[in-house]
């Protein structure tokens, strides 16, 4: 029998059907939008706080489609995003600080379904509504933060070390140490080679001093750790901003993306991700003349600053604590009633800041806010982007008595400032300052408008060609129809197994896809024709139809596989969607086209010893 | 039913020199169009900012753009999309500011002239972004055509890679000739779609070459053009069928798909049509100019064959 497929072949593409059918079951279904609301920090959400939420909900007399209270969190989905939007709302004002309240798409997955493990596909940011950034970490930052890091270590080595030196200074990317003799200098050498692996001693002439420059590997090392811990930093603070589901990756060698669901508010998502705003403590220089400074004779030991109000004041060069020593901040107000953050050290930090407090009671200490922000100039018709370390002294106060661990910084312009600072010191400073290269957002209207597009792009393609496909090939026009059906299955099934997310693209590759996958058929039908047409016997056709067309069909997919290969190496979000849902749907419509509508031919016409005319 | 009940071959060699002027001219064209006109690149590649509101009734544009010179912003377009409720702002990147919080800046005074507005979408790409989509683009393209040539030349021969791979860059020169021509706005998803149709365009000639290489056992006394001729003749119907229905489901994206597809639609449509006409009646004559004969395929195929006579 040449039109018959062994039992074993059948069960397998009845199975493969099945469990395609399965895996891509979920995505009918859909999303339900819906609010989310997760305590922050030590915070509890107990059944009676979740019970409260509940009646809150019900009182505004929003309807909701149902309400989950679940690992310490509270899930309340809606028929529509305008109820979710009054919800979380509503939400927000009542919970306060200390719970996070986050718009999310909550999959409305069936729970038999779930615990197969079929899950449906993620919807991109596109089709959702929320943000996406591409932040770029500025790397010079990084390596120049650790030379001067380096210099005043270096500085410090040879005090301790009672070495003399006359200066040590930065020369470009290097470190000059001015000595007052060769032994000093052969001391010293020996010092900095043994507590500084990361320097690399360079060979001068001068008998009296070293030039140090940061080792290769040492500045590999500073921006390997200068993204990542952007990234940790970065994921603090978008857990501070509450978001359902952030994406945060490295990307590149410098970039980070960050990918924030259901974010409305992207004016206040860009300033908590892209600032490097962060306090520094450093005693007030009482002893130097401050007009001097200002004509340029600044003293060795210390720097000029400003206050806000523009009066120039010099404070000590070495700093007390920096924002790293933080470890938490909240904001509130002070006894007389101004924004003040309330601020919590670690043992280090707070240590030397009893120490300093103690030596010092009755001097004054400045609090010196900094933040980096970035221009964009064109000179000479090249973009260029320019940061600017902006320092301000916010407060200074007189040291009253000691204190260590917890005090309070006063100062800020408003609640509004000590909120966010309160957020950026408790999420961690950045280690280098991030740019937004890229920023795409999406409204939630226009998501489920996109959905909606794509939905509609596939269904009417879909019905227009199966029309033609019948009446042009009749009962082979309706295998191909089928078999590109469960192509449609397989590859949305296969998608859904690997987690894709599910882009605009991406929905216009299942539908070109589609189009093209019909061409299998097109071929195996127009060869089963010829062969009729040259005389052959219907069996004989059939199966000389599929035989020849084979070949074809697999030299005709791999180039467009090349194609989708091409793409997925060098595209970049929405365009890599497209080229996976590509280069899937090629493989799965290879396995349909092929099999699905062969089995079909089988099952109709193999049993049949005598077999006259085919409907084709 | 059956559309293409073609007796006899159609004489298509014959009508080479035609065919190929036919196809010159077009990409002379196009690259005239290219070089004059230049490519109307989206926001992805030259960088910029892209705001999409949308109104609760009609949107009065002129008051939009007031509203944006009295930001003292300068280049602007204002324009309605999809429906007279939604308008599209486009930004150019603007100098000594920072640009990322530029869109919040508009956003916020458009909210003041009118409570009811509602940010769609917002996009805004950094120059530097936009000139590595741009190079990686490129790239991308480079790749498939060596990929696709390094494919053909093991598969068959390299006398078809060449063929095939000069006639579907012919193109994708029109596609780009034609965006080029009428200003079309040429995005990423757009050259997705061009990449796409590459690989698909290329289909086609493999298609008719492979009937050149069964013919080439076939038909023994035969010409080569005449056995050029029979293999698109036998094809035809396969073509024009399997376009016309990737067609279908590329109107639907074109009608449907909204904004966001348009262009992509646009450039598959441009793609599908050229890609009928190049594979078939520019790729088969300049194979035949190419000098391919018998002697170049039957070499690897007739030792296999003799493997199997007993």
């Amino acid at each position: 029998m040449q039109n018959h497929y062994p039992l074993w072949k059948n069960i397998l593409i009845l199975a493969v059907f099945f469990v395609s059918a399965i895996y891509a079951l979920p995505n009918l279904y859909g999303n339900d939008p819906s609010v989310q609301v997760s305590p922050q920090h030590s915070e509890k959400l107990d059944l009676e706080q979740a019970n409260k939420i509940e009646s809150a909900i019900k009182a505004a007399g929003v309807a909701v489609k149902a309400f989950e209270y679940k690992n310490d969190r509270v899930l309340a989905r809606f028929g529509n995003t305008d109820d979710q939007i009054k919800v979380a709302d509503l939400l927000r004002d009542q919970m306060g600080d200390n719970y996070t309240v986050a718009l999310n798409l909550a999959p409305a997955t069936p729970t038999w379904l779930d615990a197969l493990g079929a899950k449906a596909m993620y919807l991109g940011l596109d089709l959702r509504g929320g943000v996406h950034f591409l932040m770029e970490v500025d790397m010079d930052a990084a390596v120049k933060q650790a030379e001067d890091r380096y210099n005043d270590d270096v500085r410090q080595a040879l005090r301790e070390a009672k070495i003399r030196y006359q200066a040590v200074s930065k020369e470009g990317v290097r470190i000059k140490v001015k000595l007052n003799s060769a032994d000093d200098r052969a001391a010293a050498a020996g010092l900095l080679a043994r507590d500084f692996p990361g320097l690399d001693i360079m060979d001068t002439d001068a008998q009296d001093q070293i030039l140090l420059a940061m080792s290769e590997k040492e500045v590999r090392e500073i921006k390997k750790n200068a993204v990542g811990q952007n990234i940790t930093t970065l994921r603090n603070r978008v857990n501070e901003l509450g978001v359902a589901e952030p994406v945060i990756q490295q990307q590149g060698e410098n970039r980070i993306v960050v990918q924030l669901p259901g974010v409305q508010d992207t004016a206040r998502a860009k300033e908590i991700l892209g600032t490097t705003a962060t306090l520094e403590y450093r005693l007030v220089d009482t002893e130097h003349d401050v007009q001097n400074a200002v004509e340029g004779h600044v003293p060795a030991g210390s720097r000029l600053y400003y206050e806000k109000s523009g009066n120039p004041i010099l404070l000590d060069r070495r700093i007390i604590v920096t924002g790293d020593q933080i470890v938490d901040a909240s904001s509130g107000m002070d006894q007389d009633g101004r924004p003040a953050v309330f601020i919590t050290l670690n043992g280090a930090g707070a240590s030397k800041m009893g120490k300093v407090t103690q030596d010092n009671v009755g001097k004054p200490m400045a609090v010196v806010f900094i933040e980096y922000k970035v221009d964009t100039k064109v000179v000479d018709g090249q973009k260029i982007r320019t940061k600017q370390k902006v320092e301000k002294v916010i407060s200074v106060a007189t040291i009253q008595g000691v204190f260590s661990k917890r005090f309070q910084t006063t100062g800020l312009d408003g609640p509004g400032e000590a909120r966010n600072l309160a957020l950026l010191l408790r999420a961690g400073s950045l280690a280098a300052p991030v740019d937004i290269v890229e920023e795409r957002t999406v409204g939630p209207s226009l998501g489920q408008e996109n959905i909606s597009k794509g939905i509609n792009s596939n269904v009417y393609g879909f019905i227009a060609i199966m029309l033609f496909m019948i009446a042009y090939y009749r009962l082979f026009g309706v295998f191909s129809v089928v078999a590109l059906g469960v192509n449609v299955l397989l590859l949305v099934a296969v998608l859904s197994l690997l987690q894709a997310t599910l882009t605009l693209p991406g929905m216009a590759g299942i539908a070109l896809t589609v189009g093209m996958a019909i061409d299998a058929n097109v071929l195996i039908n127009e060869r089963i024709r010829e062969e009729l047409r040259i005389g052959m016997s219907p069996h004989a056709a059939i199966y000389a139809g599929y035989e020849r067309a084979f070949a074809t069909i697999l030299d005709s997919n791999i180039t467009t596989l090349i194609a989708g290969i091409a793409l997925f190496m060098l595209g970049s979000g929405p365009i890599r969607g497209f080229a996976l849902v590509l280069c899937i749907g090629i493989l799965t419509s290879m396995f349909s086209a092929v099999l699905i509508s062969r089995a079909l031919v089988n099952g109709v016409y193999g049993w049949r010893r005598k077999l006259d005319k085919l409907a084709i | 039913m059956e559309l293409f009940k073609i007796k006899r071959d159609i004489p298509f060699m014959r009508y080479g020199r035609v065919t190929t002027t036919i196809s010159l001219v077009t990409f002379i064209l196009a690259i005239l169009a290219l070089s004059f006109k230049g490519l109307n690149l989206g926001l992805d590649f030259t960088g910029g900012i892209q705001i999409e509101v949308g109104y609760s009734q009609p949107a009065n544009l002129d008051t939009v753009r007031k509203i944006l010179e009295d930001q003292k912003l300068t280049e602007f377009s204002v324009q309605n999309i999809g429906s007279v409720k939604e308008v599209l702002i486009r930004l150019p990147m603007k100098p000594e500011t920072n640009n990322a919080r530029l869109s919040e800046m508009v956003l916020a005074k458009l909210k003041e002239q009118d409570a009811g507005v509602v940010l769609r979408s917002v996009e805004f790409v950094g120059p530097q972004v936009g000139q590595e989509l741009f190079e990686s683009g490129g790239l991308a393209l480079m790749l498939v055509v060596a990929g696709i040539m390094a494919y053909l030349a093991v598969r068959f021969e390299w006398r078809f890679a060449l063929a095939a791979i000069i006639a579907n860059m012919h193109d994708i020169v029109i596609i780009l000739g034609m965006f080029a021509f009428f200003q079309w706005e040429f995005t990423l998803p757009v050259l997705a779609g061009v990449l796409a149709i590459l690989g698909y365009s290329v289909n086609e000639s493999v298609v008719v070459f492979d009937r050149v290489r069964e013919n080439f056992h076939l038909m023994r006394n035969t010409s080569v053009a005449d056995m050029i001729d029979n293999a698109i003749t036998v094809t035809m119907s396969r073509t024009v069928i399997t376009h016309f229905m990737t067609q279908l489901m590329v109107l639907a994206m074109f009608f449907f798909g909204g904004e966001a597809l348009h262009n992509f639609a646009l450039a598959l449509t441009i793609g599908i049509v050229f890609g009928i006409y190049s594979s078939v009646l520019v790729a088969s004559p300049i194979l035949l100019w190419l000098g391919v004969s018998r002697q170049d395929l039957m070499v690897k195929k007739e030792s296999a064959e003799i493997d199997d006579l007993p």
